[in-house]
């Protein structure tokens, strides 16, 4: 029974950290309709500039990573501007193959800088605590509040400010937007701008339980991208909710199945799901 | 279907410059390159085929290219099978594990496909990694046979690889060559314009497609066998999403949808990387951004762009020559009006 | 009587687009179907091509019942049709744009194109034969060698036609063939449509040019909110109430 809880509170950490990730990418998707390969590549530096700045400048936990949160951030809206904008036309083929030109780019460039070394990052939380009688860092529980606390203010921001409901207006038809007056460029922007900020939230929150090292966005994204299509691309519950899910189940899967075959349950889940329904679990039958 | 080969020029002045090479240089690192460039560039043949002229870009192809590399190891390795029967058995099974997935990945689309394949590759190199037992997991295989003698001829030596790779190499562009102009490849390529429209001027859009996606894995596993047996040793790495990238790059700075394209970016881009050298680990830096303005300036790379570029002089020459004709004309009737009037 | 729906219905979620509509298209005839913007001709037409299946109701080919057919099939028994807005491979030429669309009566796969087989040179040859002769048919022999990219948007409306004809069809649908071109090339393309008929092909189109379809048509349907409301010749559509109802939009009287 301790085990369980124990392995639910793992679960429920990682689900935290994939639900962050996949939001963002679920938010760009469904705007723009980009599979953003690179958004592993935000995450991964996101978490490098928040460790660089505790390190070289002994900047505090927070600050470093709320400085974290713009750089990658300002390097989404850079992104769309320079190659995702000038696409928007393209066959879809073509968006694919420049993310993952921009995702080569920048792990080459952290490795430049930061060396292929796994590194620590110290956190300023690493005490042990008691919780409801089982064992936990505190950061493991900062992952979790701060996860909470993130798509509580995400959400308000989509349903409660003028500028955030011109995101959900673009999602759902991006002609239409247009045509009543929505700057779909300004939208597009700002999603990336709110994507790269989400994984370098994810990214800063749980390097301190992971390892911080050039390739570490491979896995996450890929598994983010079994999330939006568990959850419906597009879709911002479904991609908190599947992140939940994900983590729950490699959680469980690592103590009760095998921890070297917990990676490949999200991939095996998406493999069946895909097999099942070609369109995603959520696909509506268009006209 | 304009591509550079169409020229039998090209063609034959490839062929020659391929076969003559290790008369000219006599440096085995040199012969080594290329051979390794052969062995890439039939892997990207394969990819082309399914992204450049059906329209499906495979992330999964990295996983096939092990899969081909790790039957051929398995085989002559631990089963001790003669090489040339494993050469054929790697690249059925391959194809035969392409067919199931293709089966399942095909009844996705665009976004979806290339999720799903990438999700397959990922699986490919896990189990890969995974499997101690089968495979050596991280240790890898090693001891991998280079290709037994056939009659006369043995494959010990570097050179005679050299040959033995480009024959293969020569007998995939032949193969493609002729697919790509033919019926069947023009089935493909209405696939990739418009799969409604190739519905309903009759296609079966997933027999065809799922074709494809079979001959591809061949090619991909093909490439693979030969890795195994050219470098004789193979980790799991090879069926990493790096590879994937790698043939991506190959493929697109060639020019996707094109036949000369594989060729021409994967050497290339080789041989840049090659000398290079010091840049291995950072190559990235320079081909992630090439690889992003290519296909935002040039989607079919340079035997594309360079297609185009002919296509353009040929119409300026064709339309300054009309504008001579319509002037000769006009004149004409102009004569043929005063002669009347007159 | 060469193609019968009987109550033919689709809906999408909760939305019916169309609902139970009877409908026959008569052999050698223009058949034309009409309606104000979303009364459901498009999805009509996609049951009929097999792109979409209907959630009840029956298509009848010659008498066969298709329904359940894939496109694929239906396009092998004679039926053909064109898009609203036409995807060409823009980097070939017109003539290589249309040798595909007679592929669906050949048998030569993989190992005749490998191989060069007999067969394969033969086949290559009888579409190359049956390209030539639609965009003759057409009247686009002079493009033939030209990319497809650089001909007018008109050009690209009859290759679409050639496509259609290349499948060697008996009767073919044409989603507005004449959206988006001006009115002397309209009636160009009103021209080709008759002398599709002449060759004994039927034709079976959706429009919203009213004049054209006054002049063009042999036998109209109307389409509003998914229904049926009316079927006859042009002249009894021109005087039928419910049809002036729906266009002018409520009580005509008024």
């Amino acid at each position: 029974m301790d085990i369980l809880t124990q392995q639910l509170f793992n679960g429920l950490t990682i689900g935290s950290v994939y639900s962050l990730v996949a939001l963002g990418l679920t938010l760009v998707y469904g705007i723009l309709h980009i599979p953003n390969f690179a958004h592993g590549a935000l995450y991964m530096l996101g978490a490098y500039i928040t460790l660089t700045l505790m390190l070289l400048w002994g900047v505090h936990y927070w600050i470093a990573m709320a400085v974290s949160v713009l750089v990658v951030g300002l390097l989404g809206v850079i992104m769309d501007r320079l190659v995702f904008h000038p696409l928007r036309n393209a066959p879809p083929i073509h968006d694919k193959i420049a993310a993952i030109g921009i995702l080569l780019f920048l792990e080459a460039f952290a490795q430049l800088i930061w060396g292929a070394d796994y590194r620590t990052m110290e956190t300023p939380y690493g005490q042990v605590i008691d919780l409801f009688g089982m064992t936990a860092t505190m950061q493991r529980v900062l992952i979790n509040i701060g996860a909470i606390v993130v798509m509580i203010l995400l959400f308000l921001f989509l349903k409660k400010t003028y500028i955030g409901s011109t995101i959900i207006a673009m999602a759902q038809n991006r002609e239409g937007a247009h045509l009543v007056g929505i700057n779909t460029n300004k939208v597009a922007m700002l999603t990336f701008m709110i994507s790269g900020g989400l994984a370098a939230i994810a990214a800063s929150l749980s390097a301190p339980i992971n390892l911080v090292f050039p390739g570490m966005g491979h896995l996450v994204i890929l598994k983010a991208f079994v999330i939006i299509i568990l959850g419906g691309m597009g879709s911002v519950p479904g991609a908190i909710l599947g992140g939940y899910i994900l983590g729950f189940t490699e959680s469980l899967g690592a103590t009760y199945l095998s921890n070297d075959y917990k990676d490949i349950i999200a991939f095996l889940m998406l493999v069946v799901i895909l097999s099942i329904k070609p369109k995603g679990l959520f696909s509506r039958e268009g006209f | 279907m304009g591509s550079l080969l169409k020229k039998r020029g090209w063609i034959i002045g490839f062929i020659l410059a391929a076969i003559l090479f290790p008369f000219v240089s006599q440096n085995e690192y040199f012969l080594h390159i290329l051979t390794l460039a052969f062995i890439w560039m039939i892997a990207v043949y394969g990819l082309n085929l399914l992204a450049g002229y059906t329209g499906y870009l495979s992330l999964a192809h990295a996983g096939f290219f092990a899969i081909g590399a790790y039957t051929l190891g398995l085989l002559t390795v631990k089963a001790g099978l003669n090489y040339w029967i494993a050469l054929v058995l790697a690249c059925f099974l391959t194809s035969a594990i392409g067919a199931v997935v293709g089966l399942v990945a095909l009844r996705t689309r665009e976004h979806f496909f290339a999720i799903y394949t990438l999700c397959v590759g990922y699986i490919i190199y896990l189990v890969i990694d995974k499997w101690d037992s089968l495979t050596g997991g991280v240790r890898g295989l090693i001891g991998i046979p280079a290709p037994t003698s056939v009659g006369p001829i043995s494959f010990q030596t570097p050179l005679s690889q050299y040959y033995l790779i480009l024959f293969f190499l020569l007998f995939t562009v032949l193969v493609m060559y002729r697919i790509i102009h033919s019926l069947t490849g023009r089935t493909f390529i209405a696939i990739r314009n418009s799969e409604d429209l190739a519905q309903t001027i009759g296609i079966s859009t997933m027999k065809n497609k799922l074709l494809v996606f079979v001959i591809s894995t061949f090619f991909a596993g093909l490439a693979g066998a030969l890795y195994a047996s050219f470098i004789r040793f193979i980790g799991p790495d090879i069926g990493y999403i790096t590879i994937i990238f790698d043939l991506l790059t190959y493929l697109l700075v060639g020019g996707i949808g094109t036949l000369a394209g594989p060729i021409v970016g994967t050497f290339l881009i080789v041989t840049v990387s090659q000398s290079l050298q010091f840049l291995q680990d950072y190559r990235m830096l320079i081909f992630g951004p090439l690889l992003t303005l290519l296909i935002i300036f040039y989607p079919r790379g340079i035997v594309g762009a360079y297609h185009d570029w002919r296509m353009k002089s040929l119409a300026k020459k064709k339309q300054q020559l009309n504008r001579k004709q319509t002037y000769v004309h006009t004149q004409s009737t102009e004569t043929e009006k005063k002669i009347k009037e007159g | 009587m060469l193609i019968e729906t009987k109550k033919l219905t689709k809906t999408f979620g909760g939305l019916v687009a169309v609902n139970e509509v009877d409908f026959t298209i008569e052999k050698g005839k223009i058949n034309a179907i009409i309606g104000p913007n979303g009364a459901g001709k498009s999805t009509f037409f996609n049951l009929l091509s097999g792109s979409y299946s209907p959630t009840s109701g029956r298509i009848f080919y010659k008498g066969k019942d298709i329904t359940k057919l894939p496109p694929n099939k239906i396009a092998r028994l004679g039926v053909a049709r064109t898009f609203q807005t036409t995807n060409l491979f823009e980097q070939s030429t017109v003539l290589d744009n249309v040798i595909v669309g007679h592929r669906l009566r050949t048998e030569s796969n993989l190992l005749d194109a490998v191989l060069r087989t007999k067969r394969f040179k033969r086949e290559e040859e009888k579409c190359r034969d049956k390209a030539m002769e639609v965009l003759d048919f057409v009247g686009l022999t002079h493009v033939r060698d030209q990319l497809a990219v650089s001909i007018t948007q008109e050009e690209k409306k009859r290759v679409a036609f050639a496509l259609a004809l290349a499948t060697d069809p008996e009767i073919v649908f044409l989603d507005e063939p004449t959206a988006g071109i001006n009115p002397g090339e309209t009636e160009g393309l009103a021209d080709l449509m008759e002398k599709m008929v002449e060759q004994q092909i039927t034709v079976c189109l959706i429009e919203h040019k009213m004049k054209m379809i006054m002049a063009l048509a042999d036998k109209i349907m109307v389409l509003n909110y998914g229904e049926k409301i009316a079927e006859g010749t042009a002249e009894e559509i021109m005087n039928n109430q419910a049809v002036i109802e729906a266009y002018l939009g409520g009580d005509a009287s008024a």
